[in-house]
């Protein structure tokens, strides 16, 4: 009997072990079966570069939102990864160990603040600010900067924690021969441990664009979700990022409780686009951690 | 790696090649401790800028939260309407259900494949052919699960149980839907723990006559109890601050659902309507400042657990 028991039960383990494959091959199949008959019936390229998104007429053009993600994820990139990385190499080389007791703990922390009070402390705090601070005709407050600076903070847990482990991972040898032909700290941390952690934290920073272009409550909240394509808003570049915008995800959350048909299915599509994406983004991160631990 | 690492160092260092390699000038030296000191400075902002940045927002929130809280506000319902008057109270029922009826779906499938793939997977890549590449499948699955963004994961739980399981804007949609989202977090975790079980507990109990199953019951689970109770912890967590998947699966009526088919609000839910459509915002950070207590005692209590854990295993390994 009990052989009988042990024998079915591991057969329910392995039903269980599957359902996460199902899981997947459903999101696939599902997102898929929805979004497809969009590139059908827009056309692929019409879809991914039309630069106009008018639903009720038909005019179904993701690239404002792909211009958008993009655009705050790179503005996350810029502002996040520095001071993530320059966290990473204080944790591991330089912070004393009772202050390395407060600050992993805080980051980690801060990972798990929900984004809803990120987005509510960006709408009350950061908007107004940024409002304030750059005085330029059409600033609202609301849009790319708001973003990527809300952005910034939400990515830096993954990028310093992934790429401390990355530094703490050097061998002992290759700081120790750095030290002993006379480099300062400093300059065997800039010549040779960030050198070989390389492939590590570039990993670091890729999983930090995975978690930045799937972001979507915050950035609903701060970004203004505008349908055009950002453009500066006057001769200075940069102020294009003063401009609203809109997210892929944001695309998706805003239209899809009351989307019907083919704006429906472009929102699927959407999805498809975002999809596609982050598995790319994510599997390239994975890679390149699996090569260093080989 | 370290001879070239080592030789692309050197080419740097400003040391002249005819004569040998002499102490530097005690200026040169000076000159790279202050660089030193400088980058060490920076080193020493970026952080501490994660510490300011968590004490800033959970400060900000608390203390501007901490104005509207009362018992008023937390035991009377949200009454909708423009100004978003009233309370938050049917948003916690509704946020216990969700959690409880999430963890109902996710924890047992999620420790169930966490075993499989600990357990039962060494044997099965031994096997033949076809189970061993399904174990190999299920391992991408969870990994590429855990990296897929939030809102794909409510875009299904919209498809599959809103629109063609006709469930509707509800509870058990969303419950679904977040089961998928935490099933890789509680797998992962599980996992985690179960291999952190020595192999000498597992060879002890089949000694003794004990089957493989009886052994994981009753000796390999409890062994590794807090830990996959650590993982369970952090998938209420995902679940309370979760907000893009219930955003579109669970509708957002401020009564509580009376029924597994009918759609409710979450706190981190009424956080977004309050912020977003009525502009409520200091009840927002009324809601916001409950929710982020919550989180906090959760990672508490994940930090609790898993000392108790390390000292177990420390003591009876």
């Amino acid at each position: 009997m009990r052989f009988l028991v042990d024998r079915g039960v591991k057969y329910l383990m392995f039903a269980c072990a599957m359902v996460s494959v199902l899981v997947l091959l459903l999101i696939g199949l599902f997102i898929l079966r929805e979004g497809l008959p969009a590139f059908r019936t827009v056309g692929v390229g019409e879809l991914l570069l039309g630069r106009v998104w008018r639903p009720k007429e038909g005019q179904l053009g993701l690239w404002p939102m792909i211009a958008g993600s993009v655009l705050a994820t790179t503005g996350a990139i810029v502002l996040g990864v520095p001071v993530s990385l320059g966290a990473a190499v204080f944790l591991a080389e330089v912070a004393p160990n009772w202050l390395r007791e407060i600050v992993r703990p805080a980051v980690e922390l801060l990972a798990g603040i929900p984004s809803v009070i990120y987005g509510l402390f960006g709408m009350i705090v950061l908007v107004p600010w940024v409002r304030n601070t750059f005085q330029v005709p059409g600033n609202t407050g609301y849009g790319l900067l708001s973003a990527s600076i809300v952005l910034a903070v939400m990515i830096l847990p993954t990028v310093t924690s992934v790429s401390e482990d990355a530094i703490r991972s050097v061998r002992k040898e290759h700081k120790e021969g750095s030290l002993a032909l006379g480099a300062t700290h400093w300059q065997t941390i800039v010549g040779v441990i960030l050198p070989a952690a390389r492939s590590g934290i570039t990993a670091a920073v890729i999983l930090g664009v995975g978690r930045a272009l799937g972001e979507t409550m915050a950035m609903i909240m701060v970004i203004g979700n505008s349908v055009v394509v950002p453009s500066p808003l006057n001769d200075n570049p940069l102020t294009l990022f003063l401009r609203q915008a809109r997210t892929l995800t944001g695309n998706i959350a805003v239209e899809i409780s009351y989307a019907t048909g083919l704006q429906e299915q472009a929102l699927f599509a959407t999805g498809v686009v975002l999809f596609v994406l982050i598995i790319a983004v994510n599997s390239l991160a994975r890679a390149l951690l699996s090569r260093r631990a080989a | 790696m370290t001879e070239r690492l080592l030789s692309a160092y050197a080419k740097r260092a400003t040391c002249d090649r005819s004569v040998p390699c002499a102490p530097p000038a005690s200026t040169h030296l000076r000159r790279r401790r202050a660089v030193q000191a400088l980058a060490f400075g920076a080193l020493w902002l970026a952080g501490l800028a994660g510490v300011v940045v968590l004490v800033g927002v959970v400060g900000y929130v608390l203390w501007t939260g901490a104005q509207v809280i009362d018992w008023e506000f937390l035991t009377t319902a949200p009454r909708g309407g423009l100004a978003g008057e009233g309370g938050i109270s049917t948003t916690i029922v509704t946020t216990l259900y969700l959690v409880g009826l999430t963890l109902a779906i996710a924890a047992p499938l999620g420790i169930g494949a966490a075993i499989y793939l600990v357990e039962y997977a060494g044997e099965a890549a031994k096997g033949s052919g076809l189970t061993s590449r399904l174990v190999s499948v299920a391992r991408f699955g969870v990994e590429t699960l855990a990296g897929v963004p939030s809102i794909v994961f409510g875009l299904f739980g919209y498809a599959l149980f809103v629109v063609a399981l006709r469930f509707g804007f509800s509870l058990i949609a969303a419950a679904m839907s977040g089961a998928c989202l935490i099933l890789p977090v509680i797998i992962r975790t599980a996992e985690e723990a179960l291999k952190a079980v020595p192999r000498s507990y597992r060879e002890g109990s089949l000694a003794l006559g004990a089957t493989r199953w009886q052994t994981i019951w009753q000796v390999v689970l409890p062994a590794a109890g807090p830990g996959v109770i650590t993982g369970i912890v952090l998938g209420v967590g995902r679940v309370v601050s979760e907000t893009a998947v219930f955003y579109v699966t669970l509708g957002g009526n401020a009564a509580a659902p009376r029924s597994l088919l009918q759609g409710g609000r979450t706190m981190a839910l009424h956080v977004y309507y309050l912020a977003m459509d009525t502009r409520a915002f200091d009840r927002a950070m009324g809601t916001g400042a409950i929710l982020v207590v919550t989180i906090m005692l959760i990672n508490a209590s994940i930090t609790w657990l898993s000392r108790r854990y390390t000292k177990r295993m420390m003591g009876n390994g």
